[in-house]
């Protein structure tokens, strides 16, 4: 259960605020890779996929859900907290209070429980267009109750990473996410359940560095960019540019970090085969 | 010195190529020290310090982020920041400690886990996740001490402790200030006023509950004041280690699990 250590303080609750994420501002919207003006609608019959080029575009939580998550079965936990602003940083409530506003999220993940083909899961999406994915307080706790709650009903857990890594605005509190979130998987482990970590455009720093890897099996969608540093940085770093298709999934699957590149229309069969395969093992006496 | 010490000058302090390193507190703290060496996978990576102790009849594992004392060790050992083979010497290294029972003692004093190219390759991201998971799980007690700098994930990886110390005048953070003023404030010369607001001083953490116990350092950089640390650490080292002895080794991961399954306070908004 949630432990209420902090009183409340004056916060608004965003409970009720429609989601109005997939209603495209513009109709018109432009590709990133091969820079064709592509009619909106196009692109969001295609799972978010250029018809032009097959460029993925970051695909938004409410589109991810209905792509892996049978229709109507999906039930966000009952979990609404917020952060304290551990660093009191003036302008981050503000900055919260807009994105909640222009993504109609309340924060970088939601996660419940839905059906895959029938097959129930604990199930968590983060979305990169709430302040890059990040992880703070929220998306650490939301994640670690997930986690838990996949233990106490003994279920597969699926999570949809995408982030920057840990949040800034929250200082190391938010680096602390990564131990929680991680001590959280030992008890998964232990429970012998299955954990199956998705990595999507982008996936890096603390997210990295933390649950996203720890999958027992782990997916990637084509050309998603995964790693740990930054790549601004590790070229200030070594000084030099850095190679062709450097920290793309491609890459990481040759390095031998990820199981499986799965294109986008096969994520759901795929996922759902996985559970499949990890169902009914023999118990052997000691 | 009585004036209050600046956040910024305690970053100025953790960095000082001066300050004392890990090999210096191992070698003073414990009665015998013996260092062994690779991850049994790529290499020996010298930016972490491997090895057995002991305080008289009691043995210890050391996992430790070492500096180099000179340019020439700096060299060698990348200035203290890990590649993956690091993390990964580390986490054989608390598989023996369960193994053969033995508390285990991490030293972090680190700018941070290298970015570079191969240490992308070889899974910088999975080292630091599984040196962290391993440690959540393990079944002897392990103390953390945050002796420098402990910046971010490099850091956290072996900070995954029951109990965390940390010296007066060391800083444990997100990232460095720099890094941290430029990604927020989109301004690198921002950082005197990043170290204020980022809360990364001892005090700081101790009232975060991010750490356990702060270690006083005299002042000054004196033998005499560096001996008086080894002592207290001695000291609060040996008083763990027998506070723990009751303990199973059911609680023991428990006690580690509840201190960070609780990092982080929120608020909820389930009663409004």
């Amino acid at each position: 259960m949630i432990v209420d250590k902090i009183k409340k303080q004056e916060v608004k609750n965003v409970k009720n605020k429609k989601p109005n994420i997939d209603i495209p501002v513009g109709k018109w919207i432009k590709c990133d890779n091969c820079k064709e003006i592509l009619y909106k609608e196009a692109v969001r019959d295609n799972l978010s996929i250029c018809p032009n080029c097959g460029h993925y575009f970051r695909m938004h939580i409410g589109k991810r859900l209905n792509l892996i998550i049978d229709d109507g079965t999906y039930k966000r936990f009952d979990i609404n907290i917020d952060t304290p602003n551990p660093l009191q940083l003036e302008d981050y409530p503000r900055k919260l209070k807009s994105l909640r506003e222009k993504t109609g999220l309340e924060e970088a993940v939601s996660c419940g429980i839905g059906n895959i083909n029938g097959e129930k899961v604990v199930i968590c999406i983060m979305d990169s267009a709430f302040l890059m994915g990040s992880m703070g307080i929220v998306v650490g706790e939301k994640i670690t109750y997930s986690i838990e709650q996949a233990v106490q009903k003994r279920l597969p857990l699926i999570i949809f990473s995408t982030s920057g890594g840990a949040r800034m605005q929250e200082g190391i509190i938010s680096l602390m996410q990564m131990a929680k979130t991680t001590a959280a998987l030992t008890k998964l482990h232990e429970a012998g359940l299955l954990y199956i970590s998705v990595l999507t455009d982008p996936t890096y720093g603390g997210v990295t560095a933390s649950f996203a890897s720890l999958g027992d099996i782990i997916l990637a969608e084509p050309k998603a960019m995964i790693g740990f540093a930054g790549q601004r940085v590790i070229e200030q770093t070594i000084g030099e540019s850095l190679p062709e298709g450097f920290q793309t999934a491609e890459f990481l699957l040759e390095h031998g970090f990820i199981d499986k590149i799965v294109e986008r229309k096969d994520l759901k069969e795929t996922i759902y085969k996985l559970i499949k395969f990890h169902k009914g093992g023999l118990t052997y006496s000691e | 010195m009585n004036r209050k010490v600046t956040a910024w000058e305690k970053v100025e302090i953790a960095r000082n190529p001066k300050r004392k390193t890990a090999l210096d507190y191992i070698e003073n703290i414990f009665d015998d020290f013996i260092e062994l060496h690779g991850d049994r996978n790529f290499k020996d990576d010298k930016a972490m310090v491997c090895g057995l102790a002991r305080i008289g009849e009691q043995n210890f594992t050391i996992i430790a982020e070492q500096k180099g004392r000179t340019t020439k060790e700096n060299i060698e050992r990348n200035f203290g920041m890990p590649n993956p083979e690091s993390y990964r010497k580390a986490i054989r290294f608390m598989k023996q400690a369960e193994k053969f029972g033995r508390p285990v003692i991490t030293f972090i004093d680190t700018k941070g886990a290298y970015p570079g190219i191969g240490a992308e390759e070889r899974g910088q991201g999975e080292a630091i996740a599984k040196s962290m998971f391993e440690m959540a799980k393990l079944r002897v007690p392990i103390i953390a001490i945050v002796i420098g700098e402990g910046s971010s994930g490099g850091a956290l990886a072996i900070g995954v402790a029951n109990k965390v110390f940390m010296l007066e005048n060391a800083i444990y953070s997100i990232l460095s200030p720099e890094g941290y003023s430029s990604i927020l404030w989109k301004d690198a010369n921002r950082f005197k006023e990043a170290a204020e607001k980022m809360k990364l001083t001892a005090k700081d953490l101790y009232d975060l509950k991010v750490i356990d116990k702060v270690i006083k350092e005299p002042n000054g950089d004196s033998e005499e004041s560096f001996s008086k640390i080894v002592c207290s650490l001695k000291k609060e080292i040996k008083k763990v280690i027998n506070e723990m002895s009751t303990l199973t080794t059911k609680e023991i991961v428990q006690e580690r699990y509840k201190k960070f399954r609780n990092m982080g306070e929120f608020i909820n908004l389930q009663e409004e």
